[in-house]
């Protein structure tokens, strides 16, 4: 069976259990289509959890960002795994409490102001739609890739499945096909790369191989990647960084970032109890940990991999790296997996100094006592995940079921974000806002429209990209964490808070840290149109506009907590709202005075 | 009711201060000793770096794993403990 069978064969048949779970699964009511019912076992809320966190960036780019950042970039597995401690203990058991469907639905009731209500509502939006954008075009990569249809055909067809689950199955589809999808990609990802942690090390558990020794040299795996590494001109893969503010504020951006998304919030709705919200957060992190933790693997393991595929010498024991350097493979003899992605153009060859070999390392250091005049190999960081099973020689299902793993984590993700998008508009925007007399069933073909409208949005979008798309981490985590983040939390530790404050305090977060990010990415990414240039030297305290969210989430706490203090407290019945979602047993025993 | 209110005020007390708890040692092991402590630690090998580099990929998610079901199985206790739980 050729390759594109195989791979059709696994993605066909992934699709198949989809759409067979969304017709089981069809949603019969609003609370089914919102919430899945309020009826899901926590430990299956867990699993959907992880797979709607877990989008193509995580599948796919985690490892290649890990790979070519090392120690450094352990800030995106710190920030968006830490993210749902605060979730488990600061929102989701007192959200679910609340017990209603989204969470504008909470802030403009807690804020008793259909101001809170919508500015919630546009950061939701704003936040949810650079999100999905890229899980279209991770999908897309992924099927022209695997399925050898061009990038349009291939959101099509990821717009087409998940239009065919989530219109109907709302939210209820929407868990148990994430349960699937969080099946097929977390099997999808270990397989690989326990068979290359045996290869590398004889210890088949990634997480554990990781810090063995590395069988051809000797030595631990990570001293001998050091030493290859610094050898070709890179920073040490393990070196600590010197601007430490920065790496902190970035993790805590994207751990407050992680528990502001509405589209992780929401899942936790969906469990019966209060107990329980608590116990799924825990479930969830386990599940997201098992792909996380395997991840630093991959991606150590990988550039390991690919810096010896180019100097074979560097493999095994090495007396002097200055010689083995001079003995990179002939461009002739390159193996079958580069010659696969080149016709991708995500490998790229271009023989600088015209000696037929491939040198690849830092294009920054000065080679030129070598004979090298410049990097001669591009690889992009993305392909790592994907080659890997090519990369051990794996046999061909390890590369269909990668190829379905990778349009699972993008869907899963994708549907997520498209139900928060819906409900945010069918919910809290018509029902609540426009027209509260709208009927059950009215409420459910609203629901049922803007899911639909939405996936055109997210696919037309997909397909012609606006300059935002590639800012995820800037503009969605900066808006969860700057505006969200801080009013939920506010809204259930603080009783003095007020609607004024939360307003102030929302948009302050919300321009400042906007503010921060454009003046150095341009005003709404537009290129060109950046204030200062985007380097270090000009970043306030070293601060990254990346890192930003963390202190927009501070100057939110500081406004709304001075802007309560000089006006009225909140009326009665707020106050014994918030008493009451602080409790798991019912609201009266807190109300009656 | 008055009782209810007290015993509701201090499950709330408790409750807060099992969260500082927790979040201390949350920051502690990924902002200290991933990132601010880890050239303290540098001493500390573990195959082939050091802790600081193990808890930057590794210990610290571990570490969170560990917290959230203390929390939740301390949180249950506290449910009963108060007459809370549903």
């Amino acid at each position: 069976m050729s390759q594109f069978a195989i791979n059709l064969l696994f993605v066909g048949a992934s699709f198949a259990l989809y759409i067979g779970i969304a017709i089981w699964a069809r949603a019969g009511s609003t609370k089914d289509f919102y919430v899945a019912g309020g009826g899901v076992h926590p430990i299956t809320n867990g699993m959907a959890t992880a797979a709607d966190w877990m989008s193509a960036a995580s599948f796919i780019s985690m490892a290649g960002l890990l790979a070519s950042g090392g120690y450094a970039n352990s800030t995106f597995l710190m920030g968006w795994t830490g993210g749902y401690v605060i979730l488990a203990m600061l929102l989701a058991p007192y959200l679910r409490k609340f017990g209603k469907f989204t969470v504008p639905d909470f802030i403009g009731d807690r804020f008793y102001s259909n101001t809170a209500r919508l500015v919630a509502i546009v950061c939701l939006i704003v936040a949810s739609v650079t999100y999905v954008i890229g899980q279209m075009t991770g999908a897309g990569v992924a099927f022209s890739r695997f399925l050898e249809v061009s990038n349009t055909w291939g959101i099509w067809l990821a717009a087409l499945i998940v239009f065919l689950y989530a219109v109907f199955g709302g939210m209820k589809g929407i868990t148990y096909t994430q349960v699937a999808q969080y099946i097929v990609l977390i099997i999808a990802y270990t397989i690989p790369a326990v068979f290359i942690a045996f290869q590398l090390t004889g210890n088949p558990i990634p997480m554990f191989g990781m810090f063995s020794t590395h069988t051809e040299s000797g030595i631990p795996l990570l001293a001998k990647l050091d030493d290859v590494v610094s050898a070709l001109g890179f920073r040490d893969y393990t070196a600590d960084v010197d601007n430490k503010l920065n790496m902190v504020l970035f993790t805590l951006s994207l751990m407050v970032g992680t528990a502001g998304l509405p589209h992780v919030i929401i899942r936790f709705f969906t469990v019966p109890k209060v107990a329980d919200a608590r116990w799924s957060a825990g479930w969830a992190l386990v599940f997201i940990a098992l792909l996380y933790l395997t991840a630093p693997a991959v991606g150590s393991m990988a550039r390991l991999n690919l810096a010896t595929t180019v100097y074979p010498e560097m493999a095994g024991q090495v007396e002097n790296y200055e010689e083995a350097a001079q003995n990179p493979i002939l461009y002739e003899e390159r193996p079958d997996w580069v010659r696969t992605w080149e016709e991708t153009g995500l490998i790229t060859f271009n023989d600088l100094n015209n000696d037929g070999r491939i040198q690849m390392y830092n294009d920054a250091a000065d080679y030129s006592d070598r004979g090298w005049e410049g990097n001669e190999l591009t690889v992009n960081n993305d392909i790592l995940v994907l080659a890997n099973p090519e990369i051990a020689n794996l046999p061909g299902w390890v590369i269909g079921l990668i190829a379905a793993g990778g349009i699972a984590a993008a869907l899963s993700t994708a549907a997520g974000l498209l139900l928060a998008i819906s409900s945010a508009i069918s919910h809290d925007l018509i029902k609540t806002m426009i027209n509260p007399k709208i009927t059950e069933k009215g409420e459910m073909l609203a629901a049922r429209i803007s899911m639909g409208g939405a996936i055109l949005l997210a696919t037309y979008l997909g397909l012609n990209p606006p300059g935002f798309a590639a800012q995820t981490v800037a503009l969605a985590f900066g808006i969860a964490g700057a505006s969200l983040f801080p009013a939920l939390m506010m809204g259930i530790f603080s009783k003095r808070m007020n609607n004024s404050g939360a307003i102030a305090g929302m948009l302050a977060g919300l321009i400042c840290t906007l503010l921060y990010i454009f003046t150095y990415l341009g005003w709404f990414f537009v290129p060109g149109t950046n204030m200062l240039a985007n380097t270090p030297d000009n970043w306030i305290l070293g601060i990254s506009p990346l890192s930003f969210g963390a202190v927009g989430a501070m100057i939110n706490f500081a406004v709304a907590f001075a802007v309560s203090r000089v006006t009225a407290a909140p009326p009665q019945e707020i106050q014994d709202l918030v008493e009451s979602v602080r409790y798991p047993k019912g609201a009266g025993m807190a109300i009656d005075h | 009711m008055a009782d209810d209110k007290t015993n509701a005020a201090e499950y709330w007390k408790a409750n807060v201060r099992l969260i500082f708890g927790c979040l201390a040692v949350w920051a502690f092991v990924s902002y200290g000793c991933a990132i601010l402590f880890r050239p303290l630690l540098a001493g500390i090998p573990v195959g082939g770096t050091d802790l600081g580099f193990w808890f930057a990929q590794q210990g610290s998610i571990l570490t969170f794993i560990v917290l959230i079901f203390f929390y939740a199985w301390k949180m249950n206790k506290l449910d009963q403990k108060f007459g809370l739980g549903e």
